[in-house]
């Protein structure tokens, strides 16, 4: 129960939402659309769902185009941000809502009906509440609801857009692990939206890097993480230093710095260039063990818990550089704001070509 | 508290409660026998079963109305809403005068009505005419937020799950709108019940046959029968409250099961 997405191209007045999008997503799998706010990824989930018609382009679910046919002959679950519940029918009758609008031909009886509702309840631990009302449920719990909801007509593909956003970290996190064990249960075929690059990266079988209406990238988690297509991607996927240089005989300046440039940009004209770093690839040490370490102070920190921040002012660099160490390596080091380090950058990105951010 | 007690007092229920004292030294027999009169029975039952059809037009049309207000975009919106109103700011004599101008069987909708038998004035259909107009913007306005207040994504729901526009609405829209729908044709009924202005000049106000509630108050006080006339007037106020109290009742019981 494959998803071939053919060109799919949408302009709505002013912009373009999607530009010439193709997509395969394999059965089974779960795929995260990634990126920005208005990148366009919750407009390829409704078009998926049918909830939009594109412009051009077409939609292959299951070996069957299904590009102009209307959400209720799709056969997809769709789960929204606002879990979009029916407030007047109680848990149950939300969830037998799907079987109770078949034609009647095709309608299970009362009782399939009413087993077929408490096996999803049981599979999303709402079982308990099979008679309340959406307005006496949480929002991790009115989203679970929506997901037995959109499970119960046995649907092609599932979409869910921005399932989480809406609860709070605590119950994100849990809901996020939970969905991921669910996944592996059922394998239904799934897509989800999100902003957060984390859930993408922890919950995503494979990760596509939505920019503009159009894929920066797609990869496993691991591969978008590590070898991240462009400065797009480097920089959505967490927290990043940025520093804008300039790239001449393999080497790439930073403020006063210089570090080697990668194989593929060795050029010898000089180009503009961006170099990334992440704040958890910078060691900071007391003394200098390397030649190329830079000279800093520690202007302020920030507790996160199991990591330490450190904002550090350096010699020759025109913006302040964050860093994130281990706990216990702040306490060994007995650091403290106003203090002098050294700073390594153990790992530098560089790509070329002026990108705003 | 103190204030809303009391200025509900000065302005509803002193008022409203010297209907009751007037009534009071008429004694038990002469009132029966005031609102027992045939010509008095009648009319209850013509203000009561008009208003109720035309409750019953408005809730429709007004359902109607007010999706297209707040469903679709189209030039002139603005001005249809403003339009719906109208029957609140007008006064109701003139909408009766209008009513009268044209649905007579000289007037153009009258004369094409009277070639298929259909009479409109002097007759009960011409109120509930008069009572659809004056009832509606009740409804429309009851709904309206109710409808504004249903997201999009609701409807987008069912449909993934499988749902036709038809079962859209009646299993999901339709129980969601229902408490307001019923809060505004009980309205325009109430109104509807009360409605004078209007009604006596499509009526004809013939005794037995086309003469409201209201009128027959009227001509009681035209004939210096002040008590005859708070009799009758006690009679509907008591069956138009009991009315607003049952709707309440009714509303509460509907919101105590999912709220």
């Amino acid at each position: 129960m494959g998803i071939e997405l053919q060109n799919i191209t949408k302009k709505f007045t002013g912009y373009t939402a999607l530009d010439n999008i193709s997509l395969n997503v394999a059965s089974g799998e779960l795929v995260a659309l990634l990126g920005p706010s208005g990148c366009g990824k919750t407009t390829l989930l409704r078009i998926i769902a049918g909830l939009e018609l594109p412009d051009s382009g077409k939609i292959i679910l299951d070996s069957k185009d299904t590009t102009n046919l209307p959400p209720r002959k799709k056969n997809v679950g769709f789960v929204f941000q606002h879990y979009a519940l029916f407030r007047r029918l109680t848990v149950f009758e939300n969830v037998a809502f799907g079987l109770k609008v078949l034609p009647f031909r095709e309608r299970p009886s009362r009782s399939a009906i009413q087993d077929r509702v408490e096996h999803l309840l049981k599979l999303v631990q709402m079982d308990w509440a099979i008679k309340r009302y959406p307005s006496q449920l949480s929002g991790g719990q009115r989203q679970r609801v929506a997901l037995a909801r959109a499970l119960a007509v046995n649907p092609k593909v599932l979409l869910l857009d921005e399932p989480f956003s809406a609860l709070d970290a605590k119950v994100r996190q849990e809901l996020r692990r939970w969905l991921r064990k669910l996944h592996d249960e059922i394998h239904v075929t799934s897509i989800f939206v999100t902003h957060d690059q984390e859930e993408a990266l922890e919950l995503a079988d494979r990760i596509v890097v939505i920019n503009k209406g159009r894929i920066e990238q797609q990869g496993t988690p691991q591969e978008v993480y590590d070898h991240p297509a462009n400065a797009f991607v480097y920089n959505f996927l967490g927290n990043v230093n940025v520093f804008h240089g300039r790239i001449k005989n393999g080497k790439v300046s930073l403020g006063t710095h210089h570090v080697d440039a990668p194989d593929e940009l060795k050029y010898t004209e000089e180009k503009p260039s961006q170099a990334f770093v992440r704040p958890h690839e910078i060691g900071i040490s007391r003394i200098r063990s390397n030649q190329a370490d830079l000279a800093g102070t520690i202007r302020e920190v920030r507790l996160m818990g199991g990591q330490i921040g450190l904002n550090l002012e350096c010699e020759g660099f025109e913006h302040a550089i964050d860093a994130e160490i281990p706990r216990d390596l702040y306490l060994n080091l007995q650091l403290a704001k106003g203090e002098k380090v050294f700073v390594s950058l153990n790992r530098v990105r560089v790509f070329t070509g002026d990108y705003e951010i | 508290m103190g204030y809303t007690v009391f200025y509900l007092s000065a302005i509803v229920i002193v008022p409203l409660s010297m209907i009751f004292f007037n009534t009071i030294p008429m004694g038990w027999e002469p009132f029966l026998h005031a609102v027992t009169a045939p010509r008095v029975l009648a009319s209850y039952r013509l203000s009561f079963s008009t208003a109720l059809f035309a409750a019953v037009f408005d809730a429709i049309v007004g359902l109607l109305t007010a999706w297209v207000l707040v469903r679709y975009r189209f030039p002139g919106k603005q001005f249809l809403d403003a339009l719906v109103d109208l029957p609140f700011a007008l006064p109701t004599a003139v909408a009766g005068i209008c009513f009268a101008t044209i649905y007579s069987p000289v007037g153009w909708l009258g004369q094409t009505l009277i070639k298929y038998n259909i009479e409109i004035i002097n007759s009960p259909t011409g109120i509930v005419v008069a009572l659809i107009f004056i009832g509606f913007p009740f409804v429309v306005r009851t709904i309206q937020p109710v409808l504004e207040e249903v997201e999009q994504e609701i409807e987008e729901a069912a449909q993934c799950l499988g749902a036709t526009r038809w079962q859209t609405f009646r299993k999901i829209l339709f129980p969601h709108l229902f408490p307001a729908l019923l809060t505004g044709s009980t309205l325009a009924f109430a109104r509807g019940i009360g409605e004078y202005g209007s009604v006596i000049f499509i009526a004809g106000n013939l005794p037995m046959k086309t003469e409201i509630a209201p009128l027959m108050i009227m001509s009681k006080l035209d004939q210096f029968d002040y008590q005859g006339a708070s009799a009758v007037a006690l009679v509907l106020l008591v069956i138009s409250f009991s009315m607003l109290l049952l709707l309440n009742a009714i509303q509460e019981w509907q919101q105590k099961e999912y709220r």
